[in-house]
């Protein structure tokens, strides 16, 4: 799958967390800014690149703004931000999910 | 999660689909019926974040024993297509369909939802619809949508849109809903199917949403829509059954219990017969009973 | 070493400050000697001054040990002041012992512990950016963390011995007659600061406020008090504590204190004459709204609220459902005024609320004690000190002494705040054993401490009461949140948490950044 814009997903409210995927040539590149990194951050990257990797990006930068949002909630916005990416928001892969 | 066509619906919560923080705790409160909005409570700009949202959250969070309904965009929108997909694939009790107008927009949705059924190797006949009514077509057809499908929970009335096309607005006395609201709840009495009334969304006028309340449950719908936890105990309480109500329900299972125990098709109490629309009335009366904790496991009497 | 709630402890530490293991909440019956203050004679003649310089000039001394109270919370102008001339006149090694500390005093504080001047602390709690700096090792000697009940007991008993109190108030005769209740900056209940006008060696008062001899009600007596110090403003009464007291409308909150109320009212407690306490919190106030109708639906009153009051506290005094309030302070001020026209509301000090080691606390005649949590563990040990992070940033309160007296203690926490648990495997920070627990109320569910027998029977079959073990409320969170990462401290003790008796329940290390 290839990125053809910066896809953001997500808010910055309570429980919400912002993901954005943009152009990278690395691997999968995250930067993650969240009030429970001590002891959720590992489990957050993981999370995110699943999801990514999933959605066939394989190499792409990430800007994650987290406010304490659940599992679930992360692959949401990641699959959000992805799609936006991707330019795949309308007719999404929903085979990976 | 599977569809279950009779259970108790008083009362039915909306959430907005896009709004981590209601969904992640809107399963605690007890509401009958969750549904989780994907249609006007999300922006255009932000449909396929809350769809993915959404979706994730069917697959994970706690509801606590809440129905789950999603309201996916109408039928005239590009959203409708995925939106149907996703939620099939998520595995959602009841999708609802905004906007209902005809009999054959509901078997549309059907039709869909069974494409990608099989599409998904689900199981048919796990998800149920339900048909949002919001205009003067839609009102003048709930006989016949009510009626479209074996697969259908209920009617909605949904007061904002209806009376816009009505060229009125809403009224405190709602007198302006009148027709709709009869209509509607006919329609579905007589396809037997669930009716639900419109929301009522000023939270400081508690008298004024007692006041309507009690008006829908007097006609006799099931239930509310409703668009904060804090209604919930509300409708509760109005949609209560009073201790004769409860009495005499359990007097008709008492006697179901006798007739069955003499092996007699025949169910009488007090020299009468019973009818089935008491049968299921008391059938009603104590499973809200119970579920308000009007009654203990013994089936006494603990209201206030 | 480690203690009875399974805590290792600092053993260099524990030998050096000649502290003692946490064991038991059982206090028995030991005998006590308690201290007296120095008392410098006068007949009261002049002791009112201009120059707080001065006065600190002519009685403090390096090393010694300085307090103030916290009744004037984030509007406090008192302390920084008084710690203004301090840093200015180069004092070093001080010890700083308040009753609590505020957000308002951070930043002097911060200074002064880098400058020298104050070495060690004892007090309630820190929060914000002082918890933040001590936390990551700001200052060198440990924090000791007391409850109210137990600062009290350890000025009467001499382990915190003030050489000069600080003390502000709204209003003073010049002699010395103060109380909390009449000025500007009214707070109402002095409670806290009692006991350092008792046992301090030099007892300072600072107000904006000083009218004709003799001020009453009193407070603070002039026989306790050496100077009054005339000030421009000593507070901020906007920021003392919150106008006017507003109802919670988050759901999440409602839900619990409905459930909390549900929970007291099918409890043995809840008949004529029991007793209770609430906190400050959203849920705490929607609690005492709840209960109120429950009182008159029933037609019961209590006999007495106690603790940190608040106006929906004073509004049942009022309408005679609560017949005494024992206040030792006020939180907003509904309940500060009420206490100047309500003579039903009586100003307690933090002995008479808590203190372990007397004739009888008020909280040891308490039947229902609602309290809060951080965390709380699958032992009920409940953490209301350090955060998820493991940086200081609460306060014990009279959170063990009400615990440890109430028959029956409730604490209401949500299930998950954000993505941390506050049900966990081991909290961060024992600060209350969970001996003195009896129920757990969150929003997915109830539990009960085991050993509570008699409170499983009677709310196990209440219709509506979803009562499971705490297990299962752990795992329900863990579900939710996911395991975390466990935290990585240095070895280094940054603070003690005291019990109430004066032993150690846990200490707290240095977080690794």
């Amino acid at each position: 799958m290839e990125i053809k814009t910066t896809g953001v997903a997500g808010t910055l409210e309570s429980s919400d967390i912002q993901i954005m995927v943009s152009k990278g040539n690395n691997g999968i590149e995250i930067d993650l800014d969240s009030e429970v990194k001590k002891a959720y951050g590992d489990e957050i990257e993981k999370v995110i690149t699943d999801t990514l990797t999933k959605y066939g990006l394989t190499d792409c930068k990430v800007k994650a703004t987290d406010k304490g949002a659940l599992d679930c909630v992360i692959k949401a916005r990641t699959l959000a931000a992805a799609q936006r990416a991707t330019e795949t928001s309308e007719k999404p892969d929903l085979e990976v999910l | 999660m599977t569809y279950v066509k009779n259970r108790l619906r008083r009362t039915m919560m909306f959430v907005p689909g896009n709004n981590p923080a209601m969904i992640k705790d809107c399963g605690i409160y007890g509401a009958d019926s969750i549904m989780l909005d994907l249609e006007d409570s999300v922006s255009l700009t932000e449909k396929d974040a809350a769809r993915m949202l959404v979706y994730e959250a069917i697959k994970t969070v706690d509801f606590g024993g809440s129905e789950i309904v999603v309201r996916v965009n109408g039928q005239d929108t590009p959203f409708y297509d995925e939106d149907v997909k996703a939620m099939v694939k998520a595995g959602v009790d009841v999708i609802r369909l905004p906007k209902t107008e005809s009999a054959a927009m509901i078997q549309k949705l059907v039709k869909d939802i069974e494409h990608w059924e099989d599409e998904f190797g689900i199981e048919k006949g796990t998800i149920g619809v339900m048909a949002a009514i919001e205009s003067a077509k839609g009102v003048l057809h709930a006989p016949e949508i009510a009626e479209s499908t074996p697969l259908m929970m209920g009617l909605a009335v949904s007061g904002e849109d209806y009376t816009a096309d009505m060229h009125t607005h809403r009224y405190p006395d709602g007198r302006e809903l009148e027709f709709a609201r009869n209509m509607v709840l006919q329609a579905a009495r007589s396809a037997d199917v669930y009716a639900f009334d419109t929301v009522f969304s000023n939270m400081k006028d508690t008298e004024g949403f007692y006041r309507e309340t009690n008006y829908i449950h007097e006609l006799g719908y099931d239930g509310k829509s409703l668009v904060n936890p804090r209604q919930i105990a509300m409708v509760n309480k109005v949609f209560n059954p009073t201790k004769e109500e409860i009495e005499n329900a359990q007097n008709v299972e008492n006697a179901i219990r006798e007739a069955k125990a003499k092996g007699s098709g025949v169910i009488s109490m007090n020299g009468k017969m019973v009818d089935k629309p008491v049968v299921e009335k008391a059938t009603r009366v104590l499973q809200t009973a119970k579920a308000s904790n009007l009654i203990d496991e013994e089936g006494n009497y603990i209201g206030e | 070493m480690e203690n009875n709630v399974k805590r290792q402890l600092p053993d260099d530490l524990m030998n050096e400050l000649n502290l003692k293991a946490y064991e038991t909440t059982d206090i028995g019956h030991p005998v006590e000697q308690r201290v007296a203050p120095k008392v410098r004679v006068t007949t009261g003649q002049d002791k009112v001054v201009d120059s707080l310089e001065q006065v600190i000039k002519d009685n403090l001394k390096d090393g010694m040990t300085i307090s103030f109270h916290h009744h004037f919370r984030n509007g406090d102008f008192a302390f920084n002041k008084v710690m203004d001339l301090i840093i200015k006149l180069g004092y070093k090694d001080l010890t700083l012992a308040p009753s609590s500390l505020t957000g308002v005093m951070n930043d002097k504080i911060i200074e002064a512990i880098k400058k020298g001047v104050i070495t060690n602390i004892t007090s309630s709690g820190m929060r914000g950016s002082l918890g933040d700096f001590v936390s990551h090792g700001g200052l060198k000697n440990p924090v000791i963390f007391r409850s109210h009940g137990n600062r009290a007991r350890s000025i009467e008993e001499g382990e915190i011995k003030i050489d000069v109190a600080f003390l502000g108030v709204p209003i003073s005769d010049p002699a010395g007659n103060a109380n909390g209740q009449e000025g500007d900056a009214v707070f109402g209940s002095l409670g806290y600061a009692l006991m350092d006008a008792q046992y301090a060696n030099k007892v300072v008062l600072l107000t904006d406020n000083i009218v004709p001899y003799p001020n009453t009600p009193a407070s603070i007596k002039q026989d306790q008090v050496d100077y009054v110090v005339k000030v421009d403003k000593i507070g901020d009464p906007d920021k003392i504590g919150s106008g006017a007291t507003r109802f919670t409308k988050d759901p999440k909150e409602l839900k619990i204190a409905q459930m909390v109320n549900q929970v007291i009212v099918n409890s043995p407690y809840f008949k004529e004459d029991f007793s209770f306490q609430t906190g400050s919190g959203g849920a705490a106030l929607a609690v005492t709204r709840y209960l109120r109708q429950a009182m008159i639906d029933k037609g019961i009153t209590a006999s007495f609220a106690v603790g940190g009051i608040t106006k929906p506290t004073t509004d049942l005094l009022e309408e005679g459902l609560v017949r005494k309030v024992m206040d030792v302070q006020d939180f907003d001020k509904g309940a500060a005024a009420s206490m100047a026209k309500n003579r039903d509301q009586q100003e307690i000090d933090a002995s008479w609320y808590a203190d372990p080691h007397n004739k009888g606390a008020v909280v040891n005649n308490l039947d229902v004690s609602i309290l809060s949590a951080l965390q709380i563990d699958t032992d009920f040990n409940v953490n209301v000190m350090t955060g998820s992070d493991g940086v200081i940033r609460g306060a014990v309160g009279g959170h063990q002494d009400s615990a440890a007296g109430a028959k029956m203690t409730i604490i209401t926490a949500p299930l998950v705040r954000g993505r941390n648990a506050t049900v966990v495997p081991s909290v961060e920070t024992v600060v209350t054993p969970g001996e003195s627990i009896d129920v757990l109320i969150t929003e997915r569910g109830i539990a009960i401490n085991p050993k509570r027998k008699d409170l499983i029977d009677a709310l196990s079959n209440v219709p509506g009461l979803n009562i499971v073990s705490i297990e299962d409320l752990q795992k329900m969170a863990e579900k939710q949140v996911g395991k975390p990462k466990k935290l990585e401290y240095t070895d280094r003790t940054v603070a003690l948490v005291e019990y109430r008796d004066g032993t150690v329940i846990d200490a707290i290390k240095q977080v690794k950044d």
